[in-house]
């Protein structure tokens, strides 16, 4: 059971079954706990420290862990920076313990353990001592562990601290002596962050927190400016832009804008921010105002100064992938599309659609794979009509047709209750299925390309080979010629 | 042989200029003279042009009629070809089926030349339409409309149209299941599919279109051709009517011999049902089906 500040107050401690405390306390009101409420105000919390750092990890159940390794300085000092997190989660209305120290698993034990004090900061080479009177709890182990050291009469950190370590080790495995180096100063872990580190970061933060929509984006056009120059000392060009908007009170806002071409050029970026800004499903919400800003550029990669020819070629091909950029954007990436060929017989599998955005690398890869890029798409011999249909259904669509046996074109066919004369035919065209793909790949295809007395060219096909795959074969129309 | 002659004739008509007539970004005619002279040239590049499938079974013939004028006009800077973006609605999709990169191919059209966009509702497609005219380094827009919606007026298609003049790109407005709308557009045409020439063993022929002109801000409107599209040559022809005769589809019974019985069975069966086995005497191999 947890308790409120309230209920401490009436004498009731975390750990206490619901009954005992229900007999102290009648009146108690008690609420299942909800793991996923918990989880989430958790990562809130987390989004939240982002502002100090951008190494934050979650400690669960209920801590997050910080490595301010050389982020101190820029909020006055570890103290400074101790105190504005405090202050802002109480103002959140939280109660929160904190503690600093060199290794994670220190600052862990202290600000979950230390009873009494909200606040620590353990100088370098003094931990051994601070944590000697914590419980052995503290350490971070299995609660039989901690029963069987308590039984041995063993109570604090520090009485552990003094046994010879390897009996330890022998009986209760080297993972309590791992925890116990870790806890007592002698080793050193990174934490595992919750966010990869992008390479590229740039922040601003605001004595008085700015909400103008206009203040925003002309600060994120200030920081890809300021990203811009970092990235071209490195010769890169980013790919992928995330505006963080920390407001005041804790909550983060991520505004993610992606291009299919490695870019640092301040007014095309801006420009998809501002669409991105406009088809938000809900709109920001400065709340009391945004004290914050950070640009995180990823997906960085070399990026080569096109080279403007006189006919102008490489601005053309600028210009349309920032149009598809832009509506990439709007519409979604899977909205924006180019077709690719595949080798195969099957039409529907014979093109698919990638996004035009990943398009070039998609291509690169395809062309390496395949020694024929130019045959991707043959046209069909001079003099002789297209053989594929304009258009093509996802699913070819039944027809009931009346046609010769065992292999003629249709003479009459319904399709979406219009009976179709056709007036001239040719095929079949048979198309077999891909055995070796799966064991029921279909049945041999007749196609044929028809024409009824309108003049409307349709492409049918008969499914399965008269008496020999079935008795009764399927006719569908599964395209439309121009 | 063909093929060397093809390839030169594409040369020279990259060769020779596209004559302008007095408008600012030139025209590109139908390859036909009678059309052309008519529309004074062609059609104008950088200005709105409409075509309304004549029934909704039409739409695959305005869709391929659009996609080969459009293979005029991207195909005109020898240098390099500019991109052409195709915007559609799922709703035309669910009805006449998705866009086939192969079939575009097959119309002389390349499709790594073309970005196809997808959108659910039609205020996208119009800001998306709006916002593809205006990237000058295409060669053109194709924007599909299905139905009316009310998004697309007046002042809609003169934004597109506008938006084309300043830019130099040229849409094509395809509509479908829809009466004549009040639009901006400088030509509109109403296209349907006609009976092709038959080619060997009266297998279809050519793409082949009615096309009418509906309206022309240029001059008169009502005219009406019939026109093969021809992916090798890379333009459109006249149809004959004599091409037109729609031959009698049976090229593989021939007549039966006198006095024979005929061979197979004619006996109508609802589909996915067996055949009664009767011996009937009077019987061809035709069998209805699916």
């Amino acid at each position: 059971m947890a308790v409120s500040r309230e209920a401490m107050a009436l004498g009731l401690t975390p750990g206490l079954t619901l009954a005992d405390a229900r007999a102290r306390v009648p009146g108690l009101v008690a609420m299942d706990r909800d793991r996923t409420a918990d989880r989430a105000w958790l990562e809130l919390m987390a989004d939240f420290c982002d502002r100090y750092t951008p190494l934050v990890a979650l400690d669960e159940p209920g801590g997050v862990l910080l490595d301010i390794t050389g982020c101190a300085h820029l909020f006055g000092g570890e103290r400074a920076l101790q105190d504005d997190l405090q202050a802002r989660c109480i103002k959140a209305g939280m109660d929160v313990r904190t503690a600093i120290a060199a290794t994670p698993d220190t600052a862990r034990a202290i600000a979950r353990f230390t009873i009494g004090k909200t606040q620590a900061i353990i100088p370098t080479g003094q931990e051994a001592e601070t944590v000697a009177t914590l419980p052995i709890a503290a350490l971070g182990i299995d609660r039989d562990i901690d029963l069987a050291l308590n039984h041995a009469g063993l109570a604090t950190i520090g009485d552990l601290a003094a046994r010879p370590r390897t009996p330890l080790a022998a009986r209760f495995g080297t993972g309590l002596i791992t925890k116990l180096a870790r806890v007592l100063g002698e080793e050193d872990i990174s934490i595992v962050p919750r966010r990869p580190l992008p390479p590229c970061t740039v922040e601003r933060r605001f004595g008085e927190p700015i909400g103008r929509q206009e203040d925003v984006l002309a600060t994120i056009e200030h920081l890809i400016e300021q990203a811009a120059r970092m990235l071209e000392k490195r010769g890169e060009g980013g790919k992928s832009f995330e505006a963080s908007l920390f407001r005041t009170d804790g909550a983060v806002r991520r505004l993610r804008v992606e291009t299919s071409l490695p870019t640092r050029a301040g007014k095309p970026i801006m420009r998809l921010f501002r669409e991105r800004i406009d088809t938000l499903a809900d709109p920001l919400d400065p709340g009391f105002g945004y004290d914050l800003l950070r640009l995180s550029v990823g997906a960085c990669a070399p990026f080569q100064q096109a080279q403007t020819s006189l006919d102008g070629h490489e601005m053309a091909d600028e210009d349309v992938a920032a149009l598809i950029d832009q509506l990439g954007t709007r519409y979604g990436k899977q909205a924006v599309l180019r077709f690719v060929g595949a080798q195969t017989h099957i039409p529907e599998r014979a093109a698919y659609e990638v996004p035009a955005k990943d398009y070039p690398d998609h291509r690169l890869t395809h062309t390496q794979s395949i020694a024929m890029p130019d045959l991707e798409w043959a046209a069909p011999e001079p003099g002789e009509p297209p053989n594929l249909p304009v258009h093509m259904f996802e699913h070819p669509q039944r027809i009931e047709a009346l046609a010769e046996i065992p292999d003629g074109p249709p003479l009459k066919f319904r399709w979406r209750r219009v009976l179709h004369e056709v007036a001239r035919a040719e095929g079949p065209q048979r198309i077999a299925p891909e055995w070796w793909r799966s064991e029921d790949a279909g049945l041999t295809r007749d196609y044929y390309r028809v024409e009824d007395t309108k003049g409307r060219r349709f492409w049918v096909f008969r499914e399965g080979l008269y008496s020999r795959e079935t008795e009764h074969p399927g006719w569908f129309v599964h395209g439309l010629f121009a | 042989m063909s093929q060397a002659i093809h390839q030169l004739r594409r040369q020279l008509e990259t060769l020779a200029p596209s004559q302008t007539y007095g408008l600012k970004h030139g025209q590109v005619g139908f390859g036909v003279s009678e059309i052309d002279a008519h529309l004074g040239g062609g059609l104008g590049l950088a200005m709105l042009h409409e075509t309304y499938a004549a029934e909704t079974a039409d739409m695959a013939s305005s869709s391929g009629f659009a996609a080969s004028f459009m293979q005029r006009i991207a195909g005109r800077d020898r240098r390099k070809k500019r991109p052409v973006v195709w915007i559609r609605q799922t709703m035309s999709e669910s009805e006449t089926g998705r866009l086939y990169p192969h079939g575009l191919a097959g119309l002389g059209f390349d499709p790594a030349n073309l970005i196809f966009v997808r959108v659910r509702q039609p205020i996208h497609f119009l800001s998306a339409g709006l916002e593809a005219v205006r990237c000058t380094s295409l060669a053109g827009v194709i924007i599909e409309a299905w139905g009316a919606p009310k998004e697309l007026d007046l002042t809609a298609t003169r934004r597109l149209a506008l938006a084309a003049e300043k830019s130099g790109v040229t849409p094509f407005l395809l509509r479908a299941a829809t009466d004549e709308q009040p639009s901006a557009a400088f030509t509109r045409w109403q296209v349907a599919s006609a009976p092709s020439r038959a080619l060997e063993a009266n297998a279809p022929g050519h793409p082949t279109f009615d096309i009418t002109l509906l309206r022309n801000k240029a001059g008169t409107h009502g005219q009406s051709w019939r026109v093969e599209w021809h992916h090798d040559l890379g333009q459109f022809q006249l149809s004959k009517p004599e091409w037109n005769r729609v031959q009698s589809v049976r090229p593989r019974l021939g007549k039966p011999a006198p006095g024979k019985p005929l061979s197979g069975r004619v006996v109508s069966v609802p589909a996915r049902q067996p055949v009664a086995a009767s011996g009937s005497p009077t019987a061809s191999p035709f069998k209805r089906t699916g």
